[in-house]
């Protein structure tokens, strides 16, 4: 039987679906057989953040409702033996979905698949709902901003109280730099206010653009920052112990320098 | 000096997280008390019991919030009193 672990934020724009789609493709590089599920209706994104949108022919909602086949909506991914997508309905709302469904749903895709992993919506309302009613687990993954960490606290609060506990963070968009001269909270930081796991740290990274801009995933980009991070938090959910990459990334002139005289 | 170097090499410090991290925190005290409703009322409920042991309160007028200023956050209860109960009476 597979795990359910549904990926939420409360605010939008953080990296939910972003992270939703490399935790899945780097599962799914270790030989797991995932399905992503994307649980936005009204607003679906995973497929294009995968590369996928050409070959929706069923959504989620066409199978909660009996239209069509679970089966039929899967889409495989060619690039990753094991990685398939259940795109979400893009003409219809959220409450085209109830939460007995997509338990419902949920457990019919652990018996064939090692993880499920759901793309939540922002915001609090139905779509969440939905998105968390058959989940074993949690990732909220939130940025070092005030707006994203007071909706972070707001979740975890909504989450416990669904008994979802022990939820896990990621903290996306971080920025050794700034967090050095005093202008962005601290991994530290972010663990006091919040006070759960932390499941791994992403860097800013532009390669994450980049690769999102081709359909593509920075997880398997091997080079990039970011991709590792993933690749890390990847490996911990499959259980192993990665210690936190070192994310002072500067090498340069003045960085020398700066050490040269003590300030680090 | 060394303020002069830390300038030059880009390590003035405006602090900003310290202020973000301030703000978060008594805003998350308000946030984490408003995630139930049914917490005040039930507190609510509570406080009647207990006071009405001692005198007779308005039920009706009774108000319970949380208020917050800039450096705290704090539980306001206004309780008008309709009648002291005599000593004797009391259980």
């Amino acid at each position: 039987m597979g795990e359910v672990i549904v990926v939420t934020s409360g605010k939008g724009g953080v990296g939910k679906t972003t992270t939703t789609a490399n935790l899945g493709m780097g599962l799914a590089s270790h030989g797991k057989k995932v399905c992503l599920v994307d649980a936005d209706i009204g607003l679906r994104n995973l497929d294009v953040v995968l590369g996928l949108e050409n070959r929706i022919v069923f959504d989620i909602v066409d199978v909660t409702s009996g239209v069509c086949r679970i089966r039929q909506a899967l889409i495989k991914d060619k690039r990753c033996e094991g990685l398939h997508l259940l795109p979400a309905a893009q003409t219809k709302d959220k409450t085209a979905v109830n939460p007995d469904q997509m338990k419902e749903l949920c457990e019919e895709l652990r018996k064939e698949f090692d993880y499920v992993i759901i793309d939540c919506p922002a915001g609090i309302e139905q779509g969440f709902k939905n998105a968390i009613a058959g989940a074993d687990k949690a990732i909220v993954v939130t940025t070092p901003e005030v707006s994203a960490v007071r909706d972070a606290d707001r979740i975890i609060g909504l989450l416990e109280a669904a008994e979802l506990r022990e939820p896990k963070l990621i903290i996306n968009r971080y920025r050794p730099k700034m967090v050095n001269r005093g202008d962005m909270m601290s991994i530290d930081d972010m663990n006091e206010i919040l006070a759960i796991d932390l499941l791994g740290v992403v860097p800013e990274d532009e390669q994450v653009v980049v690769t999102t801009n081709k359909g593509e995933t920075v997880v398997r980009d091997e080079k990039s920052q970011s991709g590792q991070a993933y690749r890390n938090i990847t490996r911990r959910i499959l259980g192993e112990n990665v210690p936190l990459m070192n994310l002072e990334e500067q090498s340069g002139l003045f960085s020398a320098l700066r050490k040269m005289i003590g300030l680090k | 000096m060394l303020e002069f170097l830390s300038r030059v090499f880009g390590r003035e410090s405006t602090g900003s997280k310290n202020v973000a991290k301030e703000r978060l925190r008594l805003v998350l005290v308000h946030d984490r008390a408003n995630v139930s409703p049914d917490l005040l009322s039930s507190l609510k409920n509570d406080l009647i019991k207990v006071i009405s042991n001692y005198m007779e309160i308005d039920e009706q007028a009774l108000e319970v919030s949380l208020d917050s200023n800039d450096q705290q956050v704090a539980l306001v209860a206004n309780i008008p009193v309709k009648r002291m109960k005599r000593a004797k009476s009391l259980a």
